[in-house]
């Protein structure tokens, strides 16, 4: 189709110049290919000089065993690291790192020369292959001969490299979930890296139970008593149970190793693999992220200077259990600021002690009682009526305006006017979900609960899950929510283990979670409970003997500790006698069933004073009809019964 | 007689025991025994054993897990007239493993042990009570951690109590 060069006539000159201008352009344009294409070679070859350098210099000192694998591997991570298969080195075995990029490097080849270059890296590539399994046990020896030289060799024995399940985080959650896979792959091989210097610990009693032990030594010993009488320790498992890192790749059977008082600051979600704060880096198959949370403290603290923060303490971990154990033995004053779970039980605890030493202890929150943000207010009344008789001052609608040290007290000047002035501050005005690793890792974080998102299989990516006080999971009856609770931790741990062992089950058993306030008042909850929902609370006439208190002592046991998750074995108390004897106030909230409310549907359920009966509560909430009458799914409870 | 009081929002019922006394006339959705999120028992629909199951605490995750899942499923395979008699080799070393972790699996009583499951963490001191929330209802009150409660472990297999006895 020469329409142009068919142009009759003139056509000749045209034609000419037609020729002369396609001529030009395609030679330039020749050129052009040709100085960038060899520009390239160029600078692939300075590259290719560069690297061999590198690992000449850094495998200096290694175990003569590698040095057989060494070359070909060198070849093989030049290969990766020119067609840029990875962004960063891998710390991985070389048998998978080299394995991969042979066959990309055949795939790549379109930069011509590079072909030439590439092809016999890449048999060598293959001949590393089999050396390097021989050699997998102290694979750092691989890190070395990449470039951001990572710490050569720190004793190779130290720890892991490469974790088929990695868990960031000591908590709950991630026992929880190191049992599930351990439970599930047998002979996994799980890696626990935490910042803490402990093993993995249950929280609850470092605000109940290990305040109310008779044991002196509790604070060293960190064991409390049951609800049946028996003692545990807060450490999910003793020492012996879990196996010590350097021996985590060579176990027979897998186990479980912690690695204490490392933090996890940098994840390459690419690569699959951390980076520690010590600089070294450990890969995985799969990662759980369970960071839980830092506790937040409050503004006008922070700014009030050294004096006052010096006399200010944050409450979560064990340190901080000791901590103010020591501060309550010492000083005359302490105030709480906070009115929710963590702020009342502690208040609670602290107010019981105030009764021998004669310590004062101090309350301060927002809200007009306490759990004011959980409790319908009847109940909240009630119960901060509860709380003061525990020995607590009770300071409520307070909003700090500022603090200050003076003469030898801290000053709280509230808002209204109201000042106080105490000794010690503890700060439980809630917990900042630690997000660190999203930026690094890519990971989304939810604006509105915080934390880091995660779909109703708590998975954040491919080979990423997220439990825990950290995890903004999607909950298939209630909604998107994040929750900071104990029995979710374990139940998240747990499902995220499963998880990641093959499971893909959403979460789906609701988790619940529970509180004493003193011997009077102790509840157990379910689902949502938020006090700005409708609620429908159904009381049973109240009796003496129904409370947390009869509850153990008839059974002869301390603290009505934990929750319905024990054996259902009090022994049963001595079934109802006559009428009741005590005839009530009109507001004696002994023990009832509340449920909350969110269009007409029950999506919370507080069992109060009554035990044992969470499995209705759960069934009632995962059923999420809309019933009629509410009354009648009280009937449900057996409120009246023990 | 129940009395019905607001406050705002909230709906405040007292009810007596008499007014609790007729059955309830609520419903509930049936339950489905093949729903694949439910939490499960010890034995699962298929028949095979749930090794995460709450009910045996540390047991099949510990350092002795794997002997204890060689020991366990033994037994609940096995078609002998004294079920697990043929399991002795595997109960033996999984008595072994726990022999070498005092610290896990306490060597209490024979006595004691053999009034509780041995599911139960009787021989191991692992879990926490308030750890591992309930098993849904299918299975035993037996939970993670406590040896008091006898248990009573609703699925069709019962445990060898006596052979794990056996020292």
């Amino acid at each position: 189709m020469s329409t142009g060069a068919a142009g009759g006539g003139g056509g000749g000159g045209d034609n000419k110049l037609y020729v002369l201008l396609v001529g030009a352009a395609f030679l330039g344009g020749g050129v052009y290919a040709y100085q960038t294409v060899r520009g390239d070679k160029q600078r692939y070859q300075d590259r290719l000089t560069e690297i061999a350098s590198r690992p000449n210099k850094a495998a200096a000192g290694q175990p003569s065993a590698y040095i057989q694998s060494e070359a070909p591997a060198v070849e093989a991570t030049e290969t990766e690291e020119v067609h840029e298969q990875v962004s960063e080195p891998q710390a991985a075995p070389a048998a998978e790192e080299s394995s991969p990029p042979a066959p990309a490097v055949e795939e790549s080849s379109p930069p011509a020369p590079a072909v030439e270059e590439s092809s016999p890296p890449a048999p060598a590539a293959e001949e590393s292959s089999p050396p390097t399994p021989a050699t997998e046990e102290p694979a750092p020896s691989e890190t070395t001969e990449l470039p951001p030289a990572v710490d050569s060799a720190p004793s190779p024995a130290k720890f892991p490299s490469h974790a088929p399940y990695l868990l960031i985080g000591g908590g709950t959650a991630s026992f929880a979930a190191a049992r599930s896979i351990r439970a599930r792959d047998p002979g996994a091989r799980v890696l626990i890296v935490t910042e803490e210097p402990d093993l993995p610990y249950m929280r609850p009693p470092l605000s109940k139970e290990l305040w109310f032990s008779d044991d002196p030594s509790v604070t060293d010993t960190l064991r409390f008593k049951q609800w049946n009488g028996k003692e545990r320790s807060i450490y999910f498992q003793p020492p012996s149970f879990y196996i010590s890192p350097e021996e985590l790749d060579s176990a027979e059977n897998g186990g479980v190793a912690v690695l204490t008082g490392k933090k996890v600051v940098h994840m390459d979600v690419r690569g699959n693999k951390v980076q520690l704060n010590d600089d070294t880096e450990i890969s995985y198959d799969k990662c759980l992220i369970a960071t839980g949370g830092v506790p937040r403290n409050l503004q006008v603290i922070e700014r009030a200077g050294d004096e006052v923060m010096e006399r200010t303490s944050l409450f979560r971990k064990i340190e901080d259990f000791k901590a103010l154990d020591k501060v309550s033995r010492n000083a005359k004053s302490i105030t709480i600021i906070g009115g929710g779970f963590l702020g009342s039980e502690l208040a609670c605890a602290l107010g019981r002690r105030s009764t021998e030493s004669g310590l004062e202890v101090i309350q301060m929150f927002p809200e007009r009682g306490n759990m004011g943000k959980v409790l319908p207010e009847y109940l909240s009344n009630w119960t901060t009526e509860k709380v003061k008789r525990e020995g607590v001052k009770v300071v409520a609608e307070a909003l700090v305006k500022a603090v200050t040290y003076k003469d030898d007290k801290v000053e709280i000047q509230l808002k209204d006017g109201r000042v106080v002035k105490t000794d010690h501050i503890v700060a439980a005005v809630g917990l900042e979900p630690s997000v660190d690793l999203a930026k690094s890792a890519g990971l989304e974080v939810d604006s509105d609960f915080g934390g880091y998102r995660v779909n109703a299989e708590l998975q954040a990516r491919s080979n990423i899950w997220v439990a825990g006080d950290a995890a903004c999971f999607y909950d298939i009856r209630l909604g998107r929510r994040r929750v900071e609770h104990h029995d979710h931790a374990v139940v998240s741990g747990r499902l995220a283990g499963e998880n990641m062992t093959g499971a893909n089950k959403p979460y789906w058993h609701q988790s619940m979670f529970w509180s004493d306030l003193g011997p009077d008042v102790g509840y157990e909850a379910i689902g949502i409970v938020d006090s700005s929902l409708p609620t429908v609370g159904v009381f049973a006439k109240a009796t003496a003997k129904d409370t947390p208190k009869a509850a153990t002592e008839k059974s002869g046991t301390g603290i009505r500790s934990e929750s319905e998750t024990e054996a259902v074995a009090i022994s049963p108390v001595a079934s109802s006698t006559p009428a009741p004897t005590v005839e009530h106030h009109k507001d004696d909230y002994g023990k009832g069933v509340i449920f909350y409310l969110r269009d007409k549907v029950v999506v919370g359920i507080i069992l109060w004073n009554v035990f044992n009966r969470m499995p209705i509560a759960r069934k009632i909430i995962k059923d999420g009809e809309e019933h009629a009458d509410l009354n009648e799914v009280a009937k449900l409870f057996n409120i009246h019964e023990d | 007689m129940s009395s019905v009081r607001e406050e705002g929002k909230d709906r405040i019922i007292f009810v007596t025991k008499e007014d609790h006394q007729a059955p309830s006339s609520a419903e509930l959705v049936e339950e489905d025994p093949n729903d694949p999120y439910e939490e499960r028992g010890l034995i699962l629909p298929s028949g095979e054993i749930n090794w995460n199951c709450p009910c045996l605490g540390g047991m099949a995750s510990g350092p002795c897990g794997t002997d204890f899942k060689e020991a366990f499923s033994c037994f609940h395979y096995s078609k002998e007239e004294v079920k697990g008699s043929d399991c002795l080799e595997q109960f033996r070393a999984m008595q072994e493993c726990m022999q070498r972790y005092p610290e896990l699996y306490p060597q209490e009583d024979e006595k004691e042990r053999q009034e509780s499951s041995p599911e139960t963490d009787q021989t191991t001191q692992d879990s926490a009570p308030a750890e591992m929330s309930t098993p849904n209802s299918t299975s035993a009150p037996v939970q993670d951690s406590n040896p008091t409660p006898p248990s009573a472990p609703a699925d069709p297999t019962p445990p060898p109590t006596e052979s794990l006895g056996e020292s």
